[in-house]
């Protein structure tokens, strides 16, 4: 499939030269260290009761995370205008976002790796939920997110000021995964007994994955049309 | 330069006959938006019974109600088009996507200052993290968001495609956020809170559901003539630009 | 090779191309010279499919741009302005990753003998964020063959390069035409027209004013015909 190949070509460009300037992902763990501290100022880590923000913490970290990736992800094709050599080059509009959603998932899963446990390691948090739902959580919602924030990372670029737009678009649009990965994480990692609800959360945020990623490659070609 | 106005006319002369049309439509609208809305204040402040507990404050519920549907319709009607444009990419559907996203801003923000005046008298408290509220409030960003797309710089098609496809996304997303927020707040929202049965459906006075309907009607009708107006404001924009580079054009040479 | 037919560009109102019709013959390399504002970096980009056309039909290789754009893209080797190249990414890099998109075979060994080819092989790993102006330039002219296009369209090929480069870039296109690429050529450079091209095309106010042959290297002609153009009208 020519679509997969120039996709899978596009994304191990951008992952080769993140590994060559390591420009965003630094930026991004930085980042995410420091919403870690300004958190353990907003809320005591040494009150128990601090245990109940843990999973708002967990997504705040991701999202704001990853708009910094997502804010870089076309306007870094603007320099040297490479983005007209992608879209002069014989590949699908679709497989360009295709492309762009592989790297950039795969950096915010690297980001999670190294900022989750160390969220856990600062607060003091012993684990008791189960584990692989745990994952399972964080991959779904950082799927549908990035998704999502892809596509709109490639509307925005058009604007000037498309660091603001982002968010303002972004934001509305993915509040219910937003509320269900955070209503699961809350479940999963407190309360274990409720796990139908959890599991219902997850379905849900499941169904948003499918809607908007087959909506998004249904209506990139109108975003990046020239 | 005058001449050349001139001739721009005489080239197009079918124009004039659409305009009178138009005209005519609008003061049809017109007229049909403020009779109905007197009739809808009669049903409102004499017709209806008063509500046995909040007295006259109640009335604005049916200004809240009103501008809440139209709020949705406009963005339903905005989705509509924003399709519409980008099967046919005529200039028109996007004038008529963009006139009713407009609308639908004014009227979002009709329901978030109604609703907190209603919410104070009938649950005394401003805000009630309630699903209805946080979709409007949702609904008001993605509106806000789509004209920000709007504003952008660069050549109308351009602006025009975005924006229908943001449009197209977002309406998508609304009925999402509203059974999300309603899952989530479940075990606040039983039934005796809000305008849930105890108001709209069951309990509702025979009178006051009459008085709603009208007021309903009324405002569809407001909602029709505000977008005739403002597509045909849209257009005179459009045909002065027009005619602002025809003469830019003629002085060039 | 190329046919245009009544195609016509419309931004905001403003007419970019008013109805232009063009055909060029497999082989041919064509010159398109205009003043600034002309349209002819928007015919340019018609071509290579980076612009939707208002209006009028675009056929490369008898396909239709609109319905068979990924097909056309595969033959087009387009060099805009800038220089399309990833700053970080060395000569070698570059050129490998859009071979690859245009699914070029031994594409390291291709890649190798381009960088040679313009003169770079002792930079072959440097990133190209370090380079001069003149050595992206000739990089670029590299990135846009890569995949030996078989219509090549070069935006201003020759500013800010110093005869060194001038006379590679000229090999380059001389080169491609013997293998049989058509070649247009938006430029302002008589001298380098006249050089390397069989065509002239005169675009202004978006519409082709003049179209004529030129042989032996004839730069007066050229340079003649175009101040008839320009003064004929102001």
């Amino acid at each position: 499939m020519n679509l997969f190949r120039t996709a899978l070509l596009l994304a191990k460009k951008d992952l080769y030269s993140e590994l060559k300037t390591k420009q965003i992902l630094v930026t991004q763990i930085i980042f995410a260290g420091l919403v870690i501290v300004v958190f353990s100022f907003a809320f005591d880590p040494a009150n128990n009761t601090t245990k109940a923000v843990i999973p708002g913490v967990i997504w705040v970290i991701i999202v704001f995370a990853g708009i910094l990736g997502l804010n870089r992800s076309f306007i870094s094709e603007q320099r040297n205008d490479t983005m007209q050599g992608l879209l002069a080059a014989p590949m699908e509009a679709a497989s360009i976002y295709f492309g762009k959603f592989l790297a950039n998932f795969s950096m915010i899963l690297v980001v999670e790796l190294v900022s989750i446990p160390f969220l856990f390691l600062l607060f003091d948090f012993k684990f008791f939920g189960s584990l692989p739902y745990f994952i399972l959580v964080i991959f779904l919602g950082s799927f549908g997110f990035i998704a999502i924030g892809t596509f709109l990372a490639a509307l925005a670029a058009n604007s000037k000021s498309s660091e603001m737009l982002l968010p303002l678009l972004l934001f509305p649009i993915t509040t219910p995964i937003l509320i269900g990965v955070v209503q699961a994480t809350k479940i999963i990692l407190t309360n274990m007994e409720k796990l139908p609800s959890a599991i219902a959360w997850i379905q849900l945020v499941s169904a948003y994955d499918v809607i908007f990623f087959v909506v998004c490659f249904l209506l990139i070609d109108y975003v990046l049309e020239v | 330069m005058s001449i050349n106005l001139e001739r721009e006319k005489a080239v197009l002369p079918g124009s004039g006959l659409t305009e009178t049309r138009g005209e005519n439509l609008s003061k049809v609208l017109f007229g049909a938006s403020a009779i109905s809305m007197l009739v809808s204040l009669y049903f409102i402040f004499i017709f209806a019974a008063e509500e046995s507990t909040m007295r006259a404050a109640q009335k604005i519920f049916y200004f809240h109600v009103s501008s809440a549907w139209l709020a949705f319709l406009t963005f339903f009607v905005t989705f509509v088009f924003s399709i519409l444009f980008l099967i046919k990419r005529k200039r028109i559907f996007d004038t008529y996507a963009y006139v009713s996203a407009e609308i639908g801003v004014v009227f979002t923000i009709i329901v978030l200052t109604t609703g907190p005046i209603w919410a104070r008298s009938a649950w005394n408290t401003w805000w009630v993290w309630e699903p209805r509220l946080i979709t409007t409030l949702i609904l008001f960003f993605i509106y806000v968001a789509y004209i920000m797309i709007r504003q952008m710089d660069g050549v109308w098609d351009k602006k025009a495609r975005l924006a229908a496809v943001f449009g197209i996304i977002g309406f998508a997303d609304v009925p999402i956020v509203f059974f999300a927020i309603r899952w989530w707040q479940t075990k606040f929202h039983p039934i005796v809170f809000g305008e849930g049965p105890s108001q709209k459906g069951g309990g509702i006075e025979d009178t006051m559901l009459v008085a709603l309907l009208v007021t309903i009607t009324a405002f569809t009708i407001l909602y029709s003539y505000l977008l005739h107006k403002g597509v045909s404001f849209e257009n005179m924009k459009i045909k002065v630009d027009q005619y602002k580079e025809k003469l830019r054009e003629t002085l060039d040479k | 090779m190329i046919d245009i037919k009544n195609l016509t560009k419309q931004a905001n109102n403003k007419k970019i191309l008013r109805g232009v019709d063009l055909q060029v013959k497999k082989g041919e390399t064509v010159a398109i010279l205009g003043p600034n504002g002309a349209g002819k970096s928007t015919l340019l980009k018609v071509l290579a499919t980076l612009i939707k056309p208002t209006s009028g039909i675009v056929r490369i290789n008898g396909l239709d741009l609109k319905k068979n754009h990924i097909e056309i893209k595969k033959i087009l080797g387009y060099l805009p302005h800038s220089s399309l190249l990833y700053d970080h990414y060395s000569p070698l890099e570059n050129l490998v990753f859009f071979g690859n998109v245009y699914g070029v075979r031994d594409v390291e060994q291709r890649a190798m003998k381009l960088v040679k080819d313009v003169g770079l092989s002792f930079f072959l790993n440097e990133p190209v964020k370090n380079f001069s102006r003149g050595m992206i330039q000739r990089i670029a002219i590299a990135r846009a063959i890569v995949h030996d296009p078989e219509v090549l369209l070069l935006d201003e090929p020759h500013t800010g390069l110093d005869q060194g480069a001038i006379s590679i870039l000229n090999n380059v296109i001389l080169s491609m035409k013997e293998k049989g690429s058509t070649t247009l050529m938006v430029t302002h450079d008589f001298k380098q027209a006249a050089e390397i091209c069989d065509r002239i095309i005169i675009v202004k106010n978006g519409k082709i004013v003049d179209d004529f042959k030129i042989k032996n290297r004839n730069l007066e002609l050229v340079s003649e015909k175009y101040e008839m153009q320009m003064e004929g009208v102001s």
